[in-house]
C-alpha cells in the first residue's frame, strides 16, 4: 500500500489561495486506508473549505485513483461539477493526482496529500516501511529482511558503525535492520550468507521511470506484431 | 619519518593523527596544527565532512599535508559520492601522490548540518575497498581497462565497542577480505576490551591501531557515551576527569591517553590519536607516552 497522509489545513489553504471553486477527488484504496481519502476525509476537508469560503462543486472517490481508465469512466457523470471548478484536489498518493493531471490536461490538479512510502500494515493503522521497489530483490540473502529500505544508508555488507543498543543511528526507535538480518539467519543456521561480500547495488534494475507490461499483455502484443507481419507478407506476394 | 606503509612492512608501532578541514577557506590554523606534527607521526588522517558537516573535501588538504612533509591518510565515506565519483577521486588521490585511503561508510546526513541532503551511500565501506582493490589492479568496478593504475593502500574502521559486536566483526571480517590492510579502530577507552579484541583481531592478516580520543572534561565524556554510538568512556575514567577540574582536564586527558598507550602497546600495531581541536597537543602526547 502507498501510505499517505493529509496535508496540513495551513498548507492546503496556502497551496489553494487563489482557487475559488474545487472540485475533489479521493481514492478508495490506499488513501481511504490511511484516513486520507475516504469519503469520510472527503466530507470533512469539504466543511474545512467551505468554512474558508471556498466552493466545493463535487466530488469522487475513485474505486483506485491510480487507475486511468477507472477514473476516467468514472468521472463521466461529474462532467458539470467539474467544469464549473478552477481546480482539482486529489487526496491520494501522486499517482493518483497524475491519473487526473492526465485526464484533464486544462485543469489545475493539487495534491492535498503526502504520500510517503510503500508499506506494510503492522497492526490496523500503524503501517512500516520494508520495500521501495529497487527493481531486483534478493533479501532471501538477508533473512527476508530489506537492508535497501530499512537500512537508512540502505548499505548491502553488514552494518555501520552507528548500530547503538541495536538500535540504528538515526534515532526514531528505528531497530538497525543488519542486527535484524544477523539475528534471523543465526536463528536460520544460515550466516555464512553474510561471509562473502555484496556487490555494490545493480540500479538500472531501477532507472526511473520504470514502465511495465504484465505477461499476457505482451503476448497479446506479441501475437498482434506476428500477425501484422503475416498481414504485410501476404501484401508483398 | 617512515610512511604508514612503509612503517607497517618494517613492523614498526605506528601512529597516526587527524586534522578536520575547516568550514571555510581560511585554513591557517588547521596547517599550523599540521605543521606541529610533522616528524612525531607516521601519517595523518583528513576526515571527509566528519560528521556530515560540510567543510573543505578532504583531498586538497591531503594533498597540501603532503606537501608539507606529511604522508596523508585520506578518508573518503560513501554518503556524498556515487561509484563514479568514489572511482575518480580514488584516481585523483593517486596522481596527487596520496597513498594512503580510509575506507568508509560515512555518518548519516541527519547528523551534520545539512539534515535535508540527499544521502547518496551508493556504496558502503566494504566496497570502496573493493573498489581501491580493483584500481590498484589496473580495473575499474565496471571492468574496464585503466590507462595506469593505482598503488593506494586501503585502510578501514572497526567499533570494538558495539553493541552488539557479532555482526560488526562479521563486518570486519569482510573488510579484511576486501583488503583492508590496516584498521583504525572507533574511540577505545577500556584496555581490557581492547585487548580481549585484540586477541580475536591477531586471527586475521592485517594490522590494527587504537582509535584515542583525548578527553578535555568530563562533559564531553558524558556526551560521547550519550552521542556517540560505539564509544563508552568508563565511570571511573569520567570521575577523574571531574576530579581534575577545569586547569588540570587537558593533563588529566593525556595521563589516560598514555596510559591506555602504556597498557595495549604490545598487543595491537599503532595508535591514531584524535585530538579534537587540540591538535598542537599530540608531539607532546606522542613524547609523555613514550613513543617520540
Ligand atoms: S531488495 Fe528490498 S527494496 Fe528491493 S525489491 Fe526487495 S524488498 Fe523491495
Ligand atoms: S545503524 Fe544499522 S540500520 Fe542504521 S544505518 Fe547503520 S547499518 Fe543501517
Amino acid at each position: 500500500m502507498i501510505v499517505q497522509e493529509t496535508k496540513s489545513k495551513e498548507l492546503i489553504l496556502e497551496m489553494l489561495k487563489d482557487v475559488k471553486k474545487i472540485f475533489l477527488v479521493g481514492c478508495g484504496d490506499c488513501a481511504t486506508v490511511c484516513e486520507a481519502g475516504g469519503e469520510n476525509d472527503l466530507k470533512n476537508i469539504t466543511e474545512f473549505l467551505e468554512s474558508e469560503g471556498k466552493k466545493v462543486t463535487g466530488k469522487i472517490v475513485p474505486d483506485t485513483s491510480c487507475h486511468i481508465p477507472d477514473v476516467k469512466m468514472g468521472m463521466k457523470k461529474h462532467a458539470k461539477e467539474l467544469e464549473d471548478a478552477d481546480a482539482i484536489g486529489v487526496m491520494s498518493c501522486g499517482a493518483g493526482v497524475q491519473s487526473l493531471g492526465t485526464l484533464y490536461e486544462e485543469k489545475i490538479v493539487y495534491p492535498l496529500n503526502n504520500p510517503l512510502f510503500l508499506g506494510n500494515t503492522e497492526r490496523f493503522g500503524q503501517h512500516v516501511e520494508y520495500c521501495s521497489a529497487c527493481g531486483e530483490c534478493r533479501i532471501d540473502q538477508f533473512g527476508a529482511i530489506c537492508p535497501v529500505t530499512r537500512c537508512y544508508k540502505g548499505i548491502l555488507n553488514g552494518p555501520c558503525g552507528g548500530v547503538n543498543n541495536g538500535m540504528c543511528e538515526i534515532g526514531n526507535d528505528t531497530p538497525c535492520a543488519w542486527v535484524l538480518a544477523y539475528e534471523r539467519l543465526e536463528k536460520q543456521n544460515r550466516l555464512d550468507n553474510l561471509k562473502e561480500p555484496v556487490q555494490s547495488k545493480n540500479w538500472a534494475a531501477h532507472l526511473r521511470p520504470m514502465r511495465h507490461l504484465n505477461p499476457s499483455n505482451i503476448k497479446k502484443m506479441e501475437e498482434k506484431a506476428a500477425k501484422r507481419a503475416a498481414k504485410e507478407a501476404q501484401k508483398g506476394k | 619519518m617512515k610512511t604508514v606503509r612503509e612503517a607497517f612492512e618494517a613492523g614498526e608501532f605506528i601512529i597516526t593523527g587527524e586534522c578536520g578541514p575547516p568550514k571555510g577557506t581560511d585554513i591557517k590554523e588547521m596547517l599550523h596544527h599540521a605543521e606541529g606534527m610533522v616528524g612525531c607521526v607516521h601519517g595523518i588522517n583528513v576526515t571527509d565532512n566528519q560528521s556530515s558537516v560540510m567543510r573543505i573535501a578532504s583531498l586538497p588538504v591531503c594533498k597540501m599535508l603532503l606537501d608539507l612533509g606529511h604522508d596523508p591518510v585520506f578518508q573518503i565515506t560513501g554518503r556524498d559520492r556515487n561509484r563514479l565519483a568514489i572511482q575518480s577521486d580514488l584516481l585523483g588521490a593517486h596522481i596527487l601522490g596520496i597513498r594512503n585511503v580510509l575506507c568508509l561508510t560515512g555518518d548519516g546526513v541527519q547528523a551534520g548540518d545539512h539534515k535535508n541532503a540527499k544521502p547518496v551511500f551508493d556504496m558502503e565501506s566494504v566496497q570502496i575497498l573493493q573498489a581501491v582493490d580493483s584500481l590498484n589492479n589496473g580495473k575499474d568496478m565496471a571492468g574496464n581497462d585503466l590507462k595506469g593504475s593505482t598503488g593506494l593502500f586501503p585502510g578501514a574502521v572497526v567499533t570494538p565497542e558495539s553493541n552488539p559486536i557479532e555482526p560488526q566483526l562479521m563486518k570486519f571480517e569482510k573488510k579484511v577480505g576486501a583488503g583492508a590492510k590496516f584498521f583504525q579502530t572507533q574511540a577505545v577507552y577500556d584496555a581490557e576490551n581492547f585487548k580481549k579484541f585484540m586477541k580475536y583481531a591477531r586471527q586475521f592478516d592485517t594490522k590494527v591501531m587504537a582509535g584515542l580520543v583525548l578527553l578535555t572534561s568530563a562533559g564531553m565524556a558524558n556526551y560521547m557515551n550519550k552521542f556517540v554510538p560505539g564509544v563508552t568512556v568508563p565511570q571511573n575514567l569520567i570521575d577523574r576527569m571531574k576530579e581534575a577540574g577545569k586547569e588540570k582536564a587537558i593533563d588529566t586527558g593525556i595521563d589516560i591517553m598514555c596510559e591506555f598507550i602504556n597498557e595495549t602497546k604490545d598487543s595491537c600495531d599503532g595508535v591514531h590519536i584524535m585530538a579534537i581541536g587540540k591538535e598542537e597537543l599530540v608531539p607532546e602526547i606522542v613524547k609523555r607516552a613514550g613513543l617520540a
